[in-house]
């Protein structure tokens, strides 16, 4: 009886890996940490309407463009588009798929989220270590009628390498010159000053348990944590709040259609663009030596596309535009098979 | 019938023959094995840091640049952590573990000595990050609170000595990494030192007991040089944890590439933290290399400790040899 019934678990387990053996067009991703938990989504929806399965490994942006490049995994991702030349020295291209935005947070007593307005340049100089007490003139000035203390201010930033540091030294980089020569842009950097959290849940524990710090933090970690946000100064002059509405207004304003999708959105001009604005993206070899695997890859994106956006909102991401999916799409014809067919016609 | 018995013995010979040669080249090839696995890592690491080694030279040992943008880099504060936490790991490891294993052979109610051996070997046996998450959340809020404090108003008053208590608290650090490496490494330490103690021939120790000896005498001339090839192993197996170990060091070093004062209340970066902070988000090229280059220089830290704690055992059997 009993070794009846374990001969046929044994068939049935070993009819199952025939199965999905037999399933090739079973694709394999890797990189990004930042969007992992909306890939995670789309592909379990994906695989719930399709029944096929995409496989996303989270092992940072890093590990994502080694990947790809080696031709380990069908698609890479990464926080931080590649310029145009690396893409044609690997043979790869790229597309956005997620918009995210990285929040500045405080821990000011009596200070309510969305109160403490900042600029890019006292941003700056705050994490260089020139503003060093919160009753600086710089910071006064633009908040008058809020009660700063006379206190050192506490700087955090992430201690390991991520995209929202990419994100967040990019726009710094943009907004003061000093920052630019000095310390530069990337997924880590040199830090001037500060203490370093590791993740996001690093950052915000420092944050929260020293009074007088602040620290930067990705949009939805900050909302769903409810942490004390401040409202940023943009490109164009107003004060904007972190949210799903300003961060579609830096997409929008984003020229895409030039330099293979390499769009950093941050200080982008537009009345309502969030300054600290970022997608991430999708990495693939533009001529395919698996067609079936590429075209499954894009099958799985463009449904998402057109079936992900409540998703992505229900785990505070922002979808893509119309304009820009549609251009998208237009681009995947680069992604050939051997003989110089696109992989993929959209049907 | 006498030919056909022979014949038998013959093969049962044979037999067993293949069956050693086949045994000793088995063993053989798992002995090559390792080796070849060890040249195979040291290959592959050189092969991965080129970049980074043929850029910076041995310059990258003493340079404490650590700059991805600008692509500069230098490991010198990343192995200066590494050394300095594991030093204060040590320090306070080696004593209290000494103690452990000379209450649980020498002093302990014999009923007492099971329990508490099991639950030390327990605390071996806890996951590393569970030593982080606690020293972040636990540890460090009343280290920077209570410990620091104290620790600042009394040794930080000592002249010179004073100077590695300086500065604020923040209760994360070299001195707290140091701290909750040490209670990492206490439960190996104790282990060995307590087995190797148990194995002094009972014959030795009575008689240093019947002419007279106290309990720290016995252990101090008898037991200790009896066993101390053990206890040095036990050391080493603590010093080879302290140096690699990573997740712990992680959450509670501060991960800050600044060396400006010697105070161990700074925060620093080791070895480890800077390859699990990084390596996941580096780009492909110098970056990653230099990052296999700090991998390679642990590798031979580690070699160093090893080689070192086999000279200085040579050298102590050697003083043996003169002596008698």
């Amino acid at each position: 009886m009993l070794i009846r019934t374990l001969r046929n678990a044994g068939i049935a387990a070993i009819s199952l890996l025939a199965m999905s053996a037999a399933n090739a067009a079973d694709v394999t991703g890797a990189g990004a940490s930042f969007p992992a938990p909306i890939y995670a989504k789309w592909a379990d929806a994906y695989q719930k309407a399709t029944g096929n399965r995409i496989n996303y490994q989270s092992i940072g942006s890093g590990g994502g463009i080694k990947q790809i490049t080696a031709k380990t995994v069908d698609f890479g991702a990464s926080d931080m588009p590649l310029t145009a030349q690396v893409l044609d020295k690997d043979g790869l291209m790229q597309f956005p798929t997620v918009i995210g935005g990285v929040v500045p947070v405080v821990n000011l007593a009596g200070v309510k989220p969305g109160e403490l307005k900042l600029t890019g340049a006292v941003l700056a100089d705050i994490y260089i270590g020139k503003i060093v007490k919160w009753n600086d003139k710089a910071i006064a000035d633009l908040n008058p009628g809020v009660a700063l203390p006379a206190s050192d201010i506490g700087v955090v930033r992430r201690a390991d390498g991520s995209g929202t540091t990419f994100i967040f030294t990019n726009y710094l980089s943009k907004v003061s010159p000093e920052w630019k020569t000095k310390v530069g842009e990337g997924t880590a950097v040199q830090w001037p000053v500060g203490l370093g959290g590791k993740g996001n849940e690093g950052v915000s524990a420092f944050v929260q348990r020293l009074p007088g710090s602040i620290g930067y933090v990705e949009y939805a970690y900050a909302k769903q944590n409810k942490l004390t946000h401040a409202i940023m100064k943009n490109a164009s002059g107003n004060f904007v709040a972190p949210d799903d509405l300003t961060f579609k207004a830096a997409a929008a304003h984003a020229d895409w259609t030039k330099s293979n999708f390499a769009e950093i959105l941050t200080e982008q001009t537009g009345k309502d663009a969030w300054p600290l604005t970022g997608a991430t993206f999708i990495l693939m070899h533009k001529v395919q030596d698996k067609p079936a695997q590429g075209a499954e890859v894009l099958k799985f994106f463009e449904w998402s596309y057109k079936n992900g956006a409540k998703m992505a909102e229900d785990l505070d991401y922002v979808s893509l535009p119309e304009s820009l999916v549609k251009l998208i799409g237009t681009s995947w014809a680069n992604v050939k098979d051997a003989s110089g067919k696109p992989v993929f016609t959209g049907k | 019938m006498s030919a056909t018995q022979e014949s038998s013995a013959n093969t049962a010979a044979g037999a067993g023959k293949f069956g050693d040669w086949l045994f000793f080249n088995l063993t053989r090839l798992f002995a090559a094995l390792t080796l070849i696995l060890l040249a195979g890592i040291i290959v592959s690491l050189v092969v991965g840091s080129w970049e980074s080694i043929q850029k910076f030279g041995l310059s990258f040992i003493w340079r404490q640049d650590w700059n991805p943008p600008m692509e500069e880099f230098g490991a010198l504060i990343p192995i200066y952590g590494t050394l300095v936490t594991s030093l204060i790991a040590l320090v306070i490891a080696v004593p209290v573990s000494f103690g452990i294993a000379l209450f649980l052979t020498e002093l302990s109610p014999v009923w007492l000595r099971r329990p508490l051996g099991t639950a030390i070997e327990l605390l071996a046996a806890v996951p590393s990050i569970v030593y982080g998450m606690w020293g972040l959340m636990v540890f460090a809020p009343i280290f920077a609170e209570y410990v620091q404090p104290l620790l600042a108003g009394t040794l930080g008053r000592v002249p010179l000595l004073g100077a590695l208590f300086a500065g604020p608290g923040l209760g994360i650090g070299l001195l707290a990494a140091g701290i909750i490496l040490a209670i990492m490494i206490i439960p190996f330490i104790a282990s060995v030192m307590r087995d190797v103690f148990d194995v002094t021939p009972a014959m030795l120790k009575e008689s240093a007991y019947g002419i007279g000896s106290t309990t720290w005498e016995v252990v101090w001339n008898v037991v200790l040089p009896y066993t101390k090839v053990g206890v040095i192993g036990g050391i080493m197996l603590g010093l080879g944890r302290a140096l690699g170990e990573t997740m712990a060091v992680t959450f509670i070093i501060g991960n800050t590439n600044f060396l400006s004062t010697i105070s161990l209340y700074a925060p620093g970066n080791s070895i480890t933290s800077v390859l699990a902070n990084e390596f996941g988000e580096a780009t492909p090229g110098i970056y990653t290399g230099a990052l296999i280059e700090l991998g390679l220089i642990l590798f031979l830290i580690t070699l160093a400790v090893l080689v070192s704690s086999k000279l200085l055992l040579l050298r102590l059997a050697k003083h043996e040899g003169t002596k008698t």
